[in-house]
């Protein structure tokens, strides 16, 4: 790698918008990677879709945190020039894929989340913030629909099926409790209005989980001791291979285009 | 590939500027709840369609194919069916 990495100046509101931008291109990008590989056409479509669902979020956010920031930096710069201890995304989204029980998992995990947090962040103060959430709250709302209607089959299918998702539940489940934390930096904007605060989504979330855990005949993890670290850099080994394979071509080819 | 348990199912669109849904393709799908969803997926990406019906293709009854002759060929003949002989008012405009 060739090209050196960035500094991002890193306000309560620039590092704000940054998380959920590298929450939605993680994801998205680990969805692309079904491309091609999926157990059938229809869900490498469905899993193409959702990823461009992600990415189109993650542009627009990286866009503002640039546009926020107010330095030299511009959309691309931030997705393909951040080493991995200055990405801020949920350790949930950059776990691996594993086989489609643990992608659907992670999916609906983020997505029950999701589809809560950008419907009530339609309110923002933050204009561009609120513009952002009505887009995605359409697009999270047909991902939780999507991978809830997978859960309910893959958990009451058959005993290989309920197998690989009871581990894949059982496996993600200590990373739920990130999408809930909240800093200082990010406090002073949930007081603002700009933010809202994630705890006030929690209890509708672990019901709209456990409904449709409990329907898929699953069993929610007893255990709530809760991984955390993806907000401030400190990741798990698989981002660095994620990012060396998303970033390969700006490091290696500066400003490529085509 | 492969999909035992995943029967076919014909897709049907409505269009925005469409008053029937139009057949646009197949695909599998485990049930209708997952047909429906796989093609919204499929079928309506580029912003094609209002409404979708799913029909599992084992539902329909064709023709067959061999039977053509018989089925078809008699209305060839019967050019006075079609409404051309009659001349239309200028007033009456776009039929």
């Amino acid at each position: 790698m060739t090209a050196a990495s960035i500094t991002v100046s890193e306000t309560p509101l620039v590092l704000y918008v940054l998380r959920r931008a590298d929450d939605a291109l993680v994801l998205g990008h680990r969805l692309s990677e079904w491309c091609g590989h999926a157990p059938m056409m229809e869900e490498d479509m469905a899993m193409a879709n959702m990823g461009l669902d992600l990415l189109g979020q993650a542009r627009e956010l990286y866009g503002y945190a640039a546009k926020v920031e107010g330095k030299d930096n511009d959309e691309d710069k931030l997705a393909y020039l951040r080493d991995v201890r200055q990405y801020r995304n949920l350790l949930l989204l950059e776990q691996p894929n594993g086989d489609f029980a643990r992608t659907m998992t992670r999916q609906f995990f983020y997505a029950a989340f999701s589809d809560l947090y950008w419907r009530a962040m339609m309110a923002s103060r933050d204009t561009t913030l609120a513009a952002i959430a009505a887009k995605s709250e359409k697009e999270s709302a047909y991902h939780l629909r999507h991978s809830s209607e997978w859960m309910v089959r893959l958990g009451d299918g058959t005993e290989e099926s309920h197998r690989r998702a009871q581990l894949a539940v059982d496996d993600l489940w200590a990373f739920t409790g990130e999408m809930f934390a909240v800093d200082d930096s990010e406090r002073g904007l949930i007081d603002a209005g700009i933010a809202i605060d994630p705890e006030s989504l929690r209890t509708q979330w672990l019901a709209t989980v456990a409904r449709v855990i409990d329907e898929a005949t699953l069993k929610l993890p007893a255990n709530d001791w809760m991984q955390k670290g993806g907000r401030i850099g400190q990741h798990t080994e698989h981002l660095g291979h994620l990012l060396s394979e998303l970033q390969s071509m700006q490091r290696t080819f500066p400003g490529a285009t085509w | 590939m492969a999909t035992p348990n995943s029967p076919l199912w014909e897709v049907f669109i409505r269009s925005r500027n469409g008053l029937a849904h139009k057949h646009v393709g197949s695909l599998h799908a485990a049930d209708a709840t997952l047909a429906l969803q796989a093609a919204r997926d499929i079928y309506t990406r580029r912003g094609e369609g209002l409404s979708i019906w799913v029909v599992p293709s084992s539902a329909i009854t064709a023709s067959d194919p061999s039977e053509k002759g018989m089925m078809f060929e008699p209305a060839e003949s019967k050019i006075y069916r079609h409404p051309t002989f009659y001349d239309v008012p200028e007033e009456v405009g776009h039929m």
